[in-house]
């Protein structure tokens, strides 16, 4: 079947849908992520500003988040993605449920950079005389900095395969596009073409972000 | 300049494991300009003590005083105000690896909103001071322990303190940084006029630096005063620590300590015992050390062949001076000197979780 001329435009279509999806969520993640993974390190006990109650249902709500599988997750938030974007189907509505699946998973892995900064660096700034949030804003995000943005890219990996997953469901990009022509039309070669543009994706996404990560740790 | 009045510390019971008193009604007075030190075993509360100084713990009860501001009736923000005017340096350096050498010099006085110009002039000046003016552009990771000590002084100055706190500022270094550390925390007491409180554990740190010293035991401090008054005490504990002459058990004959001063040399003593009793005469242990620009020590001697005239030669030589008594086995703790760092893995002795050992990442 050479109807490649025809295939070849949808899928640089698909793959920017990709892009698009897990760009915006991505950047939605981290506005949402980092300061709640900073939230849930600060309030732990013996940490900066101990708060149980607080870490607790924040611990609560990021482990039900983590603990639903994302096509479970896909079809709960529907009637939120509704209320927000007005439809359930297509890459912007997508958004929606990869940024709520996306956000504990990062905010657990910003609380595991944010506790690597040791407690010498907090008390010695402390000493100094600053104020908490100075801590957090001097000390630990740039002294998490490199292990942050690991988190970020392991984030945006996984938010490839999370978007691919919500083709199932009619979520625009690769995955879609792999479900309906791939799969639904038994072309194989089509299957094989969207994993491979997969694979480079993420592969770039990876290399890249250790690359900046190793820029950044001056250790 | 630094007053605590019966202060205590109690860390609550959590999780099982029972109540700790790490400081138990320490009462503690550092003049003006002096260098003083406190030691301690591991575990004696000396590290919490330092903290308890600028507030970075709170006591559960008693004063604190620096620099004739109460602390201890602060709020926060007073707190913070006030821990302006006391640097501190700890044992792990605590710099940022984010910053370069000029970079963490330059954090406090961010912290303290100086303006950018005069904040590059007084880092300049700051690293001047601690002999790394060429260093400025160098990370934390490029720098030797005895250079990072340095930053971390040129940190703890930047704001201008009055106090200095340094919770085993010299434990991590090698024996020829140590010795630099210490010139360098001499000179910048004398140059600026500092009164500084040393946390250690090594004795030869107080012996060098300190003009006076405590020693604190489960919380509380069990001796103390003006070196020179300490080491002319003959059952000083700090003394034992300082000179250490433990008595050890198997030593044939009568023991005998000595305190040994320039007031009171050892040379009659000895001339008493071998000379005039005849008796026979061993150093069997101690040790003689230049103090505060004095030369103290502490020998232990064992001596036989005591014909029942000893007690009374003793009574003489007491009358007349000398300071020397009968020594038993174990009559003194063993020194303390044995290095108890937590773990240097480990540098803040706690366990560091890893990005790549987090559950996520397996996935």
């Amino acid at each position: 079947m050479n109807d490649w001329d025809r295939i070849a435009p949808q899928l640089a279509e698909a793959t920017w849908d990709t892009l698009y999806m897990v760009g915006v969520s991505t950047l939605l993640t981290v506005l949402i992520g980092v300061p709640l993974g900073v939230l849930l390190t600060i309030t732990a006990p013996g940490a900066l500003s101990p708060s149980p109650l607080v870490h607790r249902v924040l611990g609560l709500v990021v482990n039900l988040g983590r603990s639903l599988p994302f096509i479970i997750l896909l079809v709960l938030v529907a009637p939120v993605t509704r209320g927000i974007v007005g439809t359930t189907i297509g890459s912007t509505a997508t958004i929606v449920p990869l940024t709520i699946g996306a956000v504990p998973f990062l905010a657990r892995l910003v609380e595991t950079s944010l506790r690597e900064v040791g407690h010498g660096k907090v008390e010695a700034t402390l000493a100094m005389g600053a104020r908490r949030r100075d801590v957090v804003r001097t000390v630990l995000l740039p002294e998490a900095l490199p292990s942050l943005v690991a988190g970020i890219t392991v984030t945006v990996v996984a938010l490839i395969s999370y978007s691919a997953m919500a083709g199932a469901i009619g979520g625009g990009g690769l995955g879609d596009f792999a479900i309906r022509y791939g799969y639904q039309q038994f072309r194989t070669d089509i299957t094989v073409a969207t994993v491979v543009l997969l694979l480079v994706v993420v592969q770039a996404l990876q290399w890249a972000g250790d690359r900046w990560a190793r820029r950044l740790a001056h250790a | 300049m630094i007053e605590l009045t019966d202060v205590r510390k109690v860390f609550p019971a959590r999780r099982g494991a029972a109540e700790v008193v790490a400081v138990d009604g320490v009462s503690l007075s550092v003049a003006d300009g002096e260098f003083a030190g406190v030691v301690g075993p591991s575990g004696s509360g000396k590290s919490t003590l330092a903290r308890l100084v600028n507030l970075l713990e709170r006591p559960t009860s008693g004063r604190v005083v620096v620099d004739g501001q109460v602390l201890t009736d602060l709020d926060d923000d007073g707190v913070r105000q006030a821990r302006r005017t006391v640097g501190m340096v700890f044992q792990h350096f605590n710099l940022l690896d984010s910053r370069t050498a000029a970079g963490n010099v330059e954090h406090p006085l961010e912290l303290a909103g100086v303006g950018r110009s005069e904040r590059r002039r007084r880092v300049a000046d700051l690293l001047d001071l601690v002999g790394l003016g060429d260093r400025h552009a160098s990370r934390p990771a490029q720098l030797s322990g005895g250079q990072k000590q340095r930053v971390a002084i040129a940190r703890a100055l930047a704001a201008r303190p009055k106090v200095l706190l340094c919770d085993e500022a010299t434990s991590a270094l090698d024996p020829a940084s140590t010795t630099g550390v210490l010139d360098l925390l001499r000179q910048v007491r004398a140059e600026l006029g500092l009164t500084v409180l040393l946390i250690t554990h090594e004795m030869a740190v107080v012996r060098a630096v300190c003009d006076s010293a405590v020693l604190l035991d489960r919380g509380r401090v069990v001796d103390g005063g003006p070196l020179t008054e300490v080491l002319t005490r003959p059952h000083s504990p700090l003394a034992a620590q300082l000179l250490p002459a433990p008595a050890v058990a198997g030593a044939t004959g009568d023991l005998l300590r000595i305190t040994v001063t320039e007031s009171a040399p050892e040379g009659r003593v000895l001339r008493t015992l071998a000379g005039e009793l005849g008796l026979d005469v061993e150093v069997v242990g101690g040790s003689v050390e230049t103090v505060a620009g004095h030369r103290f020590g502490r020998l232990l001697l064992s001596v036989t062949g005591d014909d029942g005239r000893l007690d009374a030669a003793l009574q003489r030589l007491r009358e007349g001076g000398s300071l020397v008594e009968r020594a038993v086995p174990g009559d003194e703790p063993a020194p303390m000197d044995a290095h108890d760092d937590p773990d240097p893995a480990a540098p803040d002795g706690r366990v560091v979780p890893h990005l790549l050992d987090a559950p996520e990442v397996q996935r």
